[in-house]
């Protein structure tokens, strides 16, 4: 039998259907997070989440197995965001497609004094995940579309520029200045994890 | 030559994917060693990308998995009908 993942799509297209669920089963965490860092609502992102793996279904016979399996279905599942978004957006032309890399803005980490590094148990914090959670969400979308794909999905360069159609030279922009926001925003956040020191009459400094 | 601290920032994401060439590399490490400043940076920006690639830090919705299954499960039953149709 063949279980590996063009095996399964040869299999499922000679109309061993089912197994589309066994095909999809490792990729539905990021279809789901695809759709979300578009939509940034958790009931339209399942929605569209739904709707993207449905409309793999029916197109799957397209899949030329010239990008992964991965890069193909993130590519559906932007679609899918991207619909979602102009509709809800009304006809405003101004398409997420179209935005550029603004020259504007500080893109410059924070410079950290006092700083060790932190223990990994301080990773551990809710607060912290919830920090970055949170500082996700408000990046620009540009930048938090990339940042999604390649640091929270793992897609490289290569496939996440072909996902979002932009070039590569795009992505490492776009991903160093999200990584370079996210270090700022959270540098309160990691600072207070690491003990304070004592000074003078036990002040901390 | 000797890099300064921006310099180096404006490399930290690539210098973090490897994808700096090996002369670069070399001067970034040579920075570092020495500058507490930007090994902080580096540090705290690679914990950021530890935690975002934690599972538990971006969760789906409770039970996404089930409903999304059930509703392909619809679909394939519809789309069996179908063929059987033609």
């Amino acid at each position: 039998m063949e279980t590996t993942e063009a095996g399964l799509i040869a299999r499922i297209l000679a109309g061993e259907k089912e197994l589309f669920h066994e095909l999809i089963r490792p990729y539905e965490r990021m279809v789901y997070l695809t759709l979300f860092s578009i939509i940034k609502n958790e009931t339209d992102a399942e929605d569209g989440a739904q709707e993207a793996v449905i409309n793999a279904y029916r197109h799957l016979a397209s899949f030329r197995g010239e990008a992964k399996f991965s890069t193909w279905l993130t590519t559906i599942a932007i679609n899918e965001g991207r619909k979602r978004l102009r509709k809800s957006k009304g006809t405003a032309e101004q398409s997420i497609e179209e935005q550029e890399e603004s020259h504007e803005g500080d893109f410059t980490p924070a410079p950290l004094t006092d700083w060790r590094e932190i223990p990994l148990e301080a990773l551990e914090r809710k607060e912290l995940r919830e920090a970055l959670r949170v500082a996700v969400a408000e990046l620009p979308d540009i930048y938090r579309q990339v940042f999604t794909l390649r640091d929270l999905e793992e897609l490289n360069i290569e496939e996440t520029a072909q996902a979002l159609g932009i070039n590569p030279g795009a992505v490492k922009v776009r991903l160093h200045r999200a990584r370079m926001m996210l270090q700022k925003r959270l540098v309160p956040f990691l600072k207070t994890t690491a003990p304070a020191r004592k000074g003078f009459f036990g002040r901390a400094l | 030559m000797k890099l300064d601290c921006k310099h180096v920032w404006e490399h930290i994401s690539e210098y973090i994917d490897k994808t700096v060439d090996a002369k670069l590399r070399e001067e970034i490490e040579l920075h570092l060693e020495h500058c507490e400043i930007c090994s902080a940076i580096l540090d705290s920006t690679r914990n950021i990308l530890v935690l975002t690639a934690d599972d538990r830090t971006f969760e789906l919705p409770v039970g996404y998995s089930e409903r999304l299954h059930k509703r392909l499960a619809k679909e394939l039953a519809s789309s069996e009908k179908d063929s059987e149709e033609e």
